[in-house]
């Protein structure tokens, strides 16, 4: 019997372990994954990120130069981050917040020219 | 793969089951693989002080296996599953669930196999399965 | 005497998640318990025909949401094989170390909901308040909390810096006080002693004919557990398998209890042997042949069975959690016992049903 008596008794002494939440936020660590983001910069559009995705959420269009993701169906595994070539992808450190309506990442870059460029042939 | 294979067939299966409950393996579970359109394998996997046995039994779709429930009781959520997954038809199970552990009493397809057959007629081969699950 | 058949589940206010048994009772006893499920069945083995074999890491993880990390190593271990790729020696340790903290907050969890299916709240509220900080470690060191993601074929993706470490080992001596501030309770309260001592009894030679994993198998006195074959870095460390004998739920009970303490143990032997070097070795190519890999989950022993042919998506692959093993053990525990028991015999298993229908 009274078993649980010293845990009451220390609770009651002790500091809170929960956060007033929406007004009091703990800084996210040094590596979470967070949100993705894309710099269209240095994007060259090669699809690397898009076939890894194990969710497939990423969709590139090469003639068109859009890279866009489906932030709802991503699983912040950050693969895409891993294998991007151009080192373009980056994820912040803050989930996305909960949303009301569907969203896209989206990216617009520089299309790919019909004509082969040497960039082309070498990034392809 | 760890552990020794021993084939089977289906009428020493239940013996050879038996005796592995008499050499005192535990049964691990049981692994049923698609080889084709034809056949299927059933890999009984025991367990003795951490080392591995497989009984593999290879079998046409379309034929009864028999059940090893009756020896080792706890195959039979096993042998249900894979009757639901693949379609085969197992007798002498200690319950039967007759194809609605997983499923519901009306599917009649086998969601895991590649090449699916019907229950209910079971020598026609239905459309690839895979196909569906894309259109889906 | 009148027999009547009552559904339990597949909603219980005990249960998070849908299992349902129908059982016969005679006057207020059990005599008969048959389970039925699919509610959640998602097909899982199924989509490697659709997920490269690098892409299934990502989707064996998703099997169960509490142990995401063990089904990873498990998966990561047979296509290792089959691959022939060899891990090195750090990225073994640290794969041990994250599986030992996944090991920690499962147990903390059960810790809690058992607490919870006898009514017991408040010791709920204080095992999960433990399990936030191992939460904390997880999402520090890895980038998210459950489902961490670091594993790869041929290693894993993050390594832990010297600070991290500091402060793991800081964090798990206070969680491991607090743990043991919670013993007393745990294991020697009156009315938890009442709900569990004598429910649900599993003798050894029923557990071991039956299949039993884990805390179930150890509960009833037999000492097996995966991790004493040595896989990932096991072998290196001094691991003894934690044993009770009484077969009941407060065995089954005591046998997680002390599984946590076990495992901080392990985590400080791992992070005290740490070696230096790579944590990640390059693959190429393919993996083809057959080959089963089991690991021990915080549920017990979990076995996959890997088929490849030599193509980027695998042929089979197949998937028996411990819970899967444990359901034929539930069903002789229950038949003779109480029907208000139901709820505390059926959680002491740890039933986690998503990952058993995969
Ligand atoms: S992998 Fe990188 S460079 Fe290639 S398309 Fe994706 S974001 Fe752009
Ligand atoms: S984080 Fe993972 S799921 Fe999300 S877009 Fe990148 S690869 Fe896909």
């Amino acid at each position: 019997m009274f078993k649980m008596t010293p845990n009451v008794l220390r609770n009651l002494i002790s500091k809170k372990a929960t956060r007033r939440y929406p007004r009091q936020v703990r800084p996210p660590y040094e590596s979470v994954r967070g949100e993705l983001r894309n710099d269209s910069t240095q994007c060259n559009l090669c699809g690397a990120c898009a076939l890894k995705c194990p969710s497939q959420c990423i969709t590139v269009d090469k003639t068109a130069g859009t890279w866009t993701c489906d932030p709802f169906a991503c699983v912040y595994c950050g693969v895409c981050v891993d294998t991007c070539p151009a080192q373009s992808l980056t994820q912040k450190r803050e989930y996305r917040p909960p949303a009301v309506e569907r969203q896209t990442i989206f990216m617009q870059g520089e299309p790919r020219k019909k004509t082969k460029t040497p960039e082309a042939v070498e990034s392809g | 793969m760890q552990g020794d294979i021993i084939a089977v067939g289906p009428e020493t299966l239940v013996r050879e089951a038996a005796q592995a409950k008499v050499d005192g393996y535990r049964l691990v579970t049981l692994s049923c693989v698609e080889l084709d359109a034809e056949t299927v394998d059933i890999l009984y996997h025991f367990d003795k002080d951490l080392t591995l046995k497989h009984l593999r039994l290879t079998v046409p779709k379309g034929t009864p296996v028999p059940s090893i429930s009756a020896v080792h009781w706890a195959a039979f959520l096993a042998e249900n599953e894979i009757q639901d997954l693949f379609g085969l038809h197992f007798t002498g199970l200690a319950v039967d669930y007759e194809g609605t552990l997983y499923l519901e009493d009306e599917v009649r397809r086998t969601p895991f196999c590649r090449y699916s057959i019907r229950q209910s007629d079971k020598n026609t081969p239905a459309p690839d399965a895979r196909q569906e699950m894309g259109e889906n | 005497m009148f027999k009547t058949v009552i559904p339990f589940g597949p909603q219980h206010p005990v249960l998070p998640e849908p299992i349902h048994l129908k059982l016969t009772v005679e006057d207020e006893r059990i005599t008969e318990a048959i389970p039925s499920l699919g509610f959640v069945h998602r097909g899982l083995e199924r989509l490697a025909d659709l997920r490269d074999f690098h892409q299934m890491i990502q989707v064996v993880e998703r099997v169960c949401g509490i142990c995401s990390m063990i089904h990873a190593v498990c998966y990561c271990q047979g296509i290792e094989e089959l691959m022939a790729v060899e891990v090195p020696p750090r990225a073994k340790f640290l794969r041990v170390i994250w599986s030992e903290l996944h090991r920690i907050h499962s147990h903390l969890l059960w810790l809690g909901l058992f607490a919870d299916s006898f009514g017991f709240e408040s010791l709920f509220m204080q095992f999960w308040r433990i399990r936030e900080k191992i939460m904390d470690i997880n999402e520090a060191t890895t980038g998210n909390r459950v489902i961490i993601s670091v594993n790869v074929v041929g290693g894993v993706r993050r390594d832990l810096s010297h600070a991290q470490i500091k402060w793991v080992l800081s964090e798990l001596q206070m969680i491991e006080q607090d743990i043991k501030r919670l013993e007393n309770t745990m294991l020697s309260d009156y009315t938890i002693k009442k709900r569990t001592v004598g429910k649900g009894l599993l003798t050894a030679p029923q557990a071991s004919e039956l299949g039993a994993v884990g805390p179930t198998l150890r509960g009833s006195g037999v000492a097996q557990d995966i991790r004493q074959t040595g896989y990932a870095a096991y072998g290196e460390l001094d691991f003894e398998p934690v044993v009770e004998t009484d077969g009941d739920c407060y065995a089954r009970c005591k046998v997680r209890f002390r599984e946590t303490l076990a495992s901080i143990d392990l985590i400080l032997q791992a992070i005290a042997n740490l070696p230096a070097g790579e944590t990640r070795q390059k693959v190429k190519g393919r993996p083809e042949g057959e080959t089963v890999t089991r690991v021990e989950q915080p549920r017990g022993e979990l076995l996959y069975y890997i088929k490849a042919n030599g193509n980027k998506n695998l042929e089979r692959l197949r998937i028996r959690t411990p819970t899967f093993a444990n359901i034929p053990a539930l069903l002789t525990m229950l038949p003779g016992m109480w029907l208000s028991d139901v709820p505390v015999i059926v959680l002491s298993i740890d039933p986690c049903i998503s990952c058993t229908e995969r």
